[in-house]
């Protein structure tokens, strides 16, 4: 699975909007993610995970972040995450099959705030995008 | 067996009971055929779904996208009940139609990605993990009777 040409300007036309409530966006995809699946909270027993706590905001900032590094470097994301990729292999070691719940929660947010723009087209593009970066932080697991 | 709570069932029933059956069921299905390409092979008989604009003008693709939200209202009404609910269906789904069961995941996760759409800031992080509750369990009712 690669992103077509479309996907890639889609996927940055999106982000525009994305990047302008950056960090609630990531915050609340965090918040959609422990709420709709809770064993994910085992990732964070360190973590005030109330909604609007300080540590849920700044890591929320910190996964929107990562995926604008992705979106300005599409051509090339497996470099551009590599440090997160060793980070989540050895240290974090997230099961895979994590990755897909935050995607969709994440697509579930960008599609509550931007209704207009989260067409068939565009809900196609990102989750193929998210899938290839989920791919990437995998990479290195084994 | 899943269960839901008070607030759960209200959160679901209330969302239903503004959704637009025909008009949702379509963008569903659509976009379910538009995000996911290969669950196509299931529709070789809808005519054109070459383009993300093809499929969801596709009155086939709404037609059946109606008949399959239709269906879930039925879960909406029977929430304690889902696996008798399905049980017909299920043993469709694995006899005549062959689907493999990964696809009603697929489509209950479009799905909330709709409502999501539709509803915006209404569909809070608890209304959308009930709602992520119903569709599991209705996909899993579809596929228990799988052998």
């Amino acid at each position: 699975m690669s992103l077509t040409k479309s996907d890639k300007t889609i996927v940055a036309s999106i982000w525009s909007k994305i990047a302008t409530q950056a960090d609630s966006i990531g915050t609340e995809a965090l918040e959609r993610l422990f709420t709709s699946y809770p064993q994910t909270k085992t990732y964070f027993p360190h973590f005030d995970l109330h909604h609007g706590s300080a540590q849920m905001h700044a890591h929320g900032a910190k996964v929107v972040s990562a995926i604008g590094d992705a979106v300005k470097n599409i051509d090339n994301i497996k470099s551009a995450l590599s440090k997160l990729s060793e980070l989540h292999a050895y240290i974090l070691r997230v099961d895979p099959v994590n990755f897909k719940l935050l995607s969709h929660c994440l697509l579930v947010t960008v599609a509550a705030h931007f209704p207009a723009e989260f067409t068939a087209e565009a809900h196609a593009a990102w989750d193929k995008f998210l899938s290839i970066v989920s791919s990437v932080l995998t990479e290195k697991y084994r | 067996m899943v269960h839901f709570t008070a607030e759960e069932k209200a959160a679901i029933t209330s969302v239903w009971g503004k959704v637009n059956v025909e008009e949702t069921g379509g963008e569903a299905l659509g976009r379910l055929l538009v995000v996911y390409p290969w669950t196509q092979r299931f529709f070789d008989s809808f005519g054109n779904l070459s383009s993300a604009s093809a499929i969801l003008g596709n009155p086939k693709v709404k037609a059946h996208g109606k008949k399959v939200l239709t269906s879930l209202g039925e879960a909406v009404k029977n929430l304690d009940n889902l696996k008798v609910t399905f049980s017909k269906l299920s043993e469709l789904h694995c006899d005549k139609l062959h689907v493999d069961p990964e696809n009603f995941r697929l489509l209950g996760n479009v799905l909330v990605v709709v409502l999501a759409i539709h509803f915006g800031k209404e569909f809070t992080p608890e209304v959308h993990a009930a709602w992520q509750k119903l569709v599991t369990g209705v996909a899993s009712a579809l596929a228990h009777k799988y052998h």
